[in-house]
C-alpha cells in the first residue's frame, strides 16, 4: 500500500515517549507510591522513544531502497 | 478514576492518529478490492500482526486476563493447544486455496467449492455474527468506561448527568470507527490492529513487570497461588481434578481441535487479514507470523489476571497530601472486587450463597493499580484501542460480506465496480447502525451476551468439518455439505439444550429441552457441544456425498489438495519457507507447554 505503517507507528511511539519521559523527569515524583517507588513514567517513555525511533530509521530505509526487491514466491 | 491533563493528552493524540491514517488513505480507495482486501498488497509482517491483533480485541484481553485470574496458567491452553497448531494448518495448507482460488471472502471460497446455497448460508449467518459481535465490543467498552468512572469528570465538568457516560461512550466509539473504516477501509482497520497491537505491549509489559516485581517473580507467585494455578497440564487426567473441569481428551479435540479450527481457519475476520497479503507466499507467512507473538501473549494477558489474585489488598491513599499504601477489605480477593449484582446493588451470590467476584475487573483494576497518571493515559488508551479494533474487525469482515457475498450476489449482479465499492462504504455506516442498536440491546436483556456466544459457538462449530472434507476429500458434494452444516448446527443446539453444567440453572446456559447429562462445568460443555457438532457434520457430509454426484475434477482444480499444485518453495531460503516456519512455531509450542506443565 502506498503508506509505509512504520511511519506513523514510529511518530506515535515517539511522541508517546517524549511526553512520559518529560512528564517523569519534570513532574510531581510522589505519584510514584502505587508503581513501587519506579519512576514508570520515564522509563517506559524511554522505552516507548527508543522503538519509536527505531521503526522511522526503518521505514527510513525502507523508502531508501526504493520498493521493488525481489517478489518471491508471487502465484495464482 | 482521576485522570488528568497528560492522560487525556494521550487519548486524544492516539484518536488523531487512527483519523488521520483513515484521511490519508482515503485518495488510495479507487477500486472495492482497495477498499475490502487492501488492493491485496500488504506486507507479511502487517498482515501477521493484524491476524493476531484482529482477535485480541478487549472482550479477549480483559477475557483472559479474567480466566487468569479464575483458572490460572491453564488458561494458556487456549494458546498454546488452542490457537498455534490452528494457526500453522491455515498457513501451511489452507491458505494456497483461500488464496489461489481469488475468493474474495470465506462464503465466497464456499460458493466456489461447493455450491450457492452453502455460500448463502454460511454468509447470512455471518453478516449477522458479525454486527452482533460489534455491537457487545460497543456494549463492553461502554460498561468499563462507566464502572471506572472514566468519563464522570468531563461530563460534571459539561453539566451532564453520569447516566451520559454510556451513551457519549457508544457514540464517540462508533463515530470514530466509522470515521477511520469508511475513509481507509479495510487498510485502516489493519493499519490500526498494527497499532493497537503495538499500544497492548507497551501497555502490559510495564505491568507486568511491576506485578511480579511486587509478588516476587513468578517463584513468587507460585508460593502465593494454588499449585494448580501455575501449572496447566496438573490434574487433566480427570475432570474432577482440575480448575478447567475439562478432561485431556475433552481439551485436546474441543478446544485444540474443532473449536479453534473452527475459528482461526474459517472465520473470515481473521482470514481477511491473510487475504490483504501481497502474494501467496506472503498470504501463507501471515499466520505463521502471527503465531510467534501469539504464543508468548499468555504472558502479557493471562499473568496481570494472575498477579491480581496474588496482590496483598493495598491501595494507594493520600492523606494530608502524603501518599500511603493502605490495606483495604473490599471482600474480594487480591485486586478483583466482589460482583455486584446490578437489580439490587447489592453483592452477588452463586447457588451456594458463596460470593461472586467480579474478574472481569482483574485487568483494569492491575492498570489503576499500579500506572501513575502518565503511563495509566496509554494503558486506557491500549484498552480503548483493543475495543474499538474488535469493533473496526468485524465491521470490515461485515461490509465485504454483506457486498460481495450477498448484495452483489442476490441483490444487484453486474453493476460497476464503483457501484459496490460505495455499497461497501455504505455497509459501514449501516453495520455500524446495527452495531449500536446491539449494544443498546445487550443492556436491555441481560442475558443477550450469554445467548449471543451461544449462537456463535452453534455456528462455527460445524464449519471446520466442511472446509476439511471440501479441502481435502475431491468427492465431497455441495448437497453434502450443506446438509452437513445444517444438522451440524443443528447437534450443536440439541446438545446444548440437554446437558447441563454443574451449579447451572436449566435455561440459556442449557438443558432447556430436558437435562440427560450434567458436565463438570461449562467450559467442558462448549467443548463438548463443539465436538458434537464437528462429528455430526463430518459424518452426514460424507453420507451425503455418497449418495450424491461429484463435481466434473477440472472444476475443482485449485480448490481441491489432489488437484491443485504446491507453491514451489525450491527457491527460498530455509526461514522464509513456510514449512519451516510451522515446524519452528510448533516446536516452540511443545517447549512452552513442557515448561509450564
Amino acid at each position: 500500500m502506498n503508506l509505509d505503517i512504520r511511519y506513523p507507528i514510529g511518530w506515535m511511539f515517539s511522541l508517546f515517549g517524549v511526553i512520559l519521559a518529560l512528564f517523569g523527569l519534570l513532574g510531581d515524583k510522589q505519584i510514584y507510591a502505587r508503581s513501587l517507588g519506579i519512576n514508570i513514567n520515564f522509563d517506559a517513555g524511554v522505552g516507548l522513544l527508543v522503538f519509536g525511533v527505531l521503526m522511522l530509521l526503518l521505514a527510513w530505509r525502507g523508502a531508501a531502497k526504493t520498493k521493488p526487491g525481489p517478489q518471491t514466491g508471487t502465484q495464482g | 478514576m482521576n485522570l488528568t491533563a497528560i492522560d487525556w493528552v494521550i487519548m486524544f493524540l492516539y484518536f488523531a492518529f487512527v483519523l488521520g491514517i483513515g484521511v490519508f488513505l482515503k485518495r488510495y480507495m479507487k477500486t472495492s478490492t482497495d477498499f475490502f482486501l487492501a488492493g491485496r498488497s500488504l506486507p507479511a509482517w502487517v498482515c501477521g500482526i493484524a491476524f493476531m491483533a484482529a482477535n485480541l480485541g478487549a472482550v479477549e484481553v480483559i477475557g483472559m486476563g479474567a480466566s487468569g485470574a479464575k483458572y490460572g496458567i491453564a488458561t494458556s491452553h487456549f494458546y498454546w493447544i488452542g490457537a498455534i497448531p490452528a494457526m500453522v494448518f491455515i498457513g501451511l495448507f489452507m491458505m494456497p486455496f483461500y488464496y489461489g482460488s481469488r475468493a474474495r471472502s470465506v462464503p465466497e471460497f464456499l460458493r466456489l467449492r461447493f455450491d450457492e446455497k452453502t455460500r448463502g448460508f454460511n454468509a447470512i449467518l455471518f453478516a449477522i455474527m458479525t454486527v452482533l459481535s460489534s455491537g457487545i465490543s460497543m456494549y463492553a467498552m461502554a460498561k468499563l468506561i462507566q464502572v471506572l468512572h472514566i468519563l464522570d469528570l468531563p461530563l460534571a465538568k459539561m453539566g451532564l448527568p453520569m447516566s451520559w457516560s454510556f451513551h457519549l461512550s457508544v457514540f464517540i466509539s462508533a463515530l470514530i470507527v466509522l470515521g477511520y473504516v469508511f475513509l481507509g477501509g479495510l487498510t485502516s482497520a489493519i493499519y490500526n490492529e498494527v497499532l493497537q497491537f503495538f499500544l497492548i505491549v507497551a501497555g502490559f509489559l510495564p505491568l507486568v513487570y511491576l506485578g511480579l516485581k511486587n509478588v516476587g517473580g513468578w517463584s513468587g507467585l507460585k508460593t502465593q497461588l494454588p499449585s494448580g494455578f501455575t501449572h496447566s497440564w496438573q490434574g487433566m487426567t480427570n475432570a474432577q481434578n482440575n480448575p478447567l473441569g475439562v478432561e485431556w481428551f475433552g481439551l485436546a479435540m474441543g478446544l485444540g481441535f474443532t473449536l479453534s479450527f473452527g475459528y482461526w481457519c474459517t472465520n473470515f475476520l481473521v482470514v481477511q487479514r491473510a487475504m490483504a497479503a501481497g502474494s501467496m507466499l506472503d498470504a501463507r507467512r501471515t499466520p505463521l507470523i502471527a503465531a510467534v507473538p501469539k504464543m508468548f501473549f499468555p504472558a502479557l494477558v493471562i499473568l496481570p489476571g494472575m498477579i491480581a489474585l496474588a496482590v496483598p489488598q493495598q491501595q494507594a491513599v493520600t492523606v494530608n497530601g502524603v501518599v500511603q499504601m493502605q490495606t483495604v477489605n473490599n471482600g474480594g480477593r487480591g485486586l478483583i472486587p466482589q460482583k455486584i449484582d446490578e437489580a439490587t446493588g447489592k453483592p452477588a451470590v452463586d447457588s451456594q450463597g458463596k460470593p461472586l467476584l467480579d474478574y472481569n475487573l482483574a485487568i483494569p483494576n492491575m492498570l489503576l493499580h499500579y500506572f501513575p497518571t502518565g503511563l495509566l493515559g496509554l494503558g486506557l488508551t491500549a484498552l480503548l484501542a483493543s475495543f474499538m479494533s474488535g469493533m473496526a474487525g468485524n465491521v470490515t469482515a461485515f461490509n465485504t460480506v454483506w457486498t460481495y457475498d450477498i448484495y452483489q450476489s442476490y441483490i444487484h449482479k453486474g453493476a460497476s465496480d464503483k457501484h459496490y465499492l460505495h455499497m461497501g462504504q455504505f455497509a459501514t455506516v449501516f453495520g455500524i447502525l446495527f452495531s449500536i442498536a446491539a449494544a443498546y440491546a445487550a443492556t436491555r436483556y441481560e442475558n443477550l451476551m450469554d445467548f449471543l456466544q451461544l449462537v456463535f459457538a452453534f455456528v462455527n462449530a460445524p464449519l471446520f468439518a466442511t472446509f476439511l472434507l471440501g479441502m481435502f476429500w475431491k468427492r465431497t458434494t455441495g448437497h453434502g455439505a450443506f446438509t452437513g452444516l445444517v444438522s451440524g448446527t443443528a447437534v450443536a443446539l440439541l446438545h446444548h439444550g440437554s446437558t447441563l453444567a454443574r451449579g447451572d440453572l436449566p435455561g440459556i446456559k442449557g438443558g432447556f429441552i430436558a437435562v440427560l447429562h450434567r458436565y463438570p462445568s461449562e467450559m467442558a460443555q462448549n467443548f463438548w457441544t463443539a465436538i458434537w457438532a464437528f462429528s455430526v457434520c463430518f459424518i452426514i457430509t460424507v453420507a451425503v456425498t455418497l449418495f450424491t454426484k461429484p463435481r466434473e475434477e477440472k472444476e475443482l482444480v485449485g480448490l481441491v489438495y489432489s488437484l491443485t499444485e504446491r507453491p514451489s518453495e525450491e527457491h527460498l531460503s530455509w526461514y522464509q519457507r513456510p514449512a519451516y516456519l510451522g515446524g519452528l512455531v510448533l516446536v516452540l509450542a511443545v517447549v512452552l507447554n513442557i515448561i509450564f506443565r
